[in-house]
């Protein structure tokens, strides 16, 4: 996978070392709900609470955040706002960028302190971006070795998923 | 930029409504909205502004069904069309699979047909692809209208490379479900080329 401009492929292993790391942060920040989104809006893996908020609306909504808040960023000649905090009466919402693509996002209320969310995020972010790292040397090695699982696609599998 | 996730054998595409304030791209999503099974859809998201203008995007996401054993998710969004919201458009752009330009048929509105076509060029190319080669379908709405253009003029000055072109009038759902397919096959061909 090539960490910018190509699209993100995603296989077993990683997703499993990715699954793993979120389910770590979760346990060691007290967080209700952890998630990992790329920048285009598309939720890669969560853990959590996740029957009582629609995560994809969640993983676009984040996306829009951060794209608009990069854009301020620019404006004001920043890079980037790496961290973003929302905070709420009951439930907070801590997001911050990994391997300038990512976006980990920590929904966490009383049970936790925004001290103890940034503190974990620091370590899962490192060890993501590790991931993210030999995912790319990965794929650099193996090229284009995996067919894509459409290469045989026809016209009547398109058009069945439109007969309803 | 579609996302392929091999581990839940799922691919998510991002497919872009574009045009001209008030053409028509919310009314198209919420078409569509509207007539997907619960099961197929998640909510309407929109950020719009307290007289229903879009001020950020709104967000549809619909669930396909299956092709190949990989379930096909399809995220539509929309761009907010006033000219003073670039700024935003142009984020929205960023990982487009797929673009539909909803032109709003009306003579008046021709100039701002032009225009926002002009400006998806630009945006386009400053998120690094080309309207040349990105999927991509016309939708000419609003053929309801009195002051409708005729057909072959609008296609003349609107179409860029032949592509795809539909009549439609988006509040009666017609033309809808064709002009997002229509993408939707352009897009999982150029994935089937990767």
């Amino acid at each position: 996978m090539a960490l910018m401009g190509s699209n993100l492929v995603m296989y077993e292993e990683e997703f499993d070392r990715i699954n793993s790391i979120l389910s770590r942060l979760w346990v060691d920040a007290n967080a209700k709900i952890v998630f990992l989104v790329d920048k285009n809006g598309q939720q890669i893996a969560a853990k959590g609470d996740l029957e009582k908020v629609d995560a994809t609306s969640l993983a676009s909504l984040t996306a829009g955040n951060v794209a608009a808040t990069d854009g301020l960023a620019r404006l004001i000649g920043e890079k980037e706002f790496s961290i973003l905090f929302h905070e709420g009466e009951k439930d907070n919402i801590h997001i911050s960028i990994v391997a300038q693509r990512l976006i980990l996002v920590v929904i966490f209320d009383e049970r936790s302190s925004l001290g103890l969310v940034r503190l974990r995020v620091r370590k899962s972010a490192a060890e993501l971006e590790e991931v993210l790292s030999q995912m790319a040397s990965k794929a650099a090695q193996e090229g284009q070795a995996q067919a894509s699982p459409f290469a045989e696609i026809t016209d009547e599998d398109i058009d069945a998923l439109f007969s309803e | 930029m579609s996302f392929i996730n091999y581990a839940s054998r799922e691919i998510n595409c991002k497919i872009v409504y574009y045009g001209p304030g008030l053409c028509g791209k919310t009314t198209n999503l919420q078409f569509i909205y509207e007539k997907t099974n619960p099961q197929n859809k998640g909510q309407l998201i929109s950020l719009a502004t307290e007289t229903d203008r879009t001020l950020f995007f709104d967000f549809l996401p619909l669930d396909l069904g299956t092709v190949r054993g990989f379930r096909t998710r399809f995220h539509l969004y929309t761009v907010p069309g006033q000219v003073f919201y670039d700024a935003s458009r142009k984020l929205i752009l960023k990982g487009v699979d797929g673009v539909i330009f909803v032109a709003d048929s009306q003579e008046a509105r021709q100039d701002a047909n032009l225009e926002s076509l002009d400006n998806l060029r630009i945006n386009l190319r400053e998120n690094g692809f080309d309207l040349a080669t990105v999927p991509y379908a016309l939708q000419l709405n609003k053929r309801d209208m009195p002051t409708a253009m005729p057909y072959d003029l609008m296609f003349r000055e609107l179409n860029v490379k032949g592509e795809p072109t539909f009549e439609a009038v988006a509040t009666k759902g017609i033309g809808v479900f064709e002009t997002l397919k229509a993408v939707a096959k352009q897009v999982l061909h150029e994935l089937s080329k990767k």
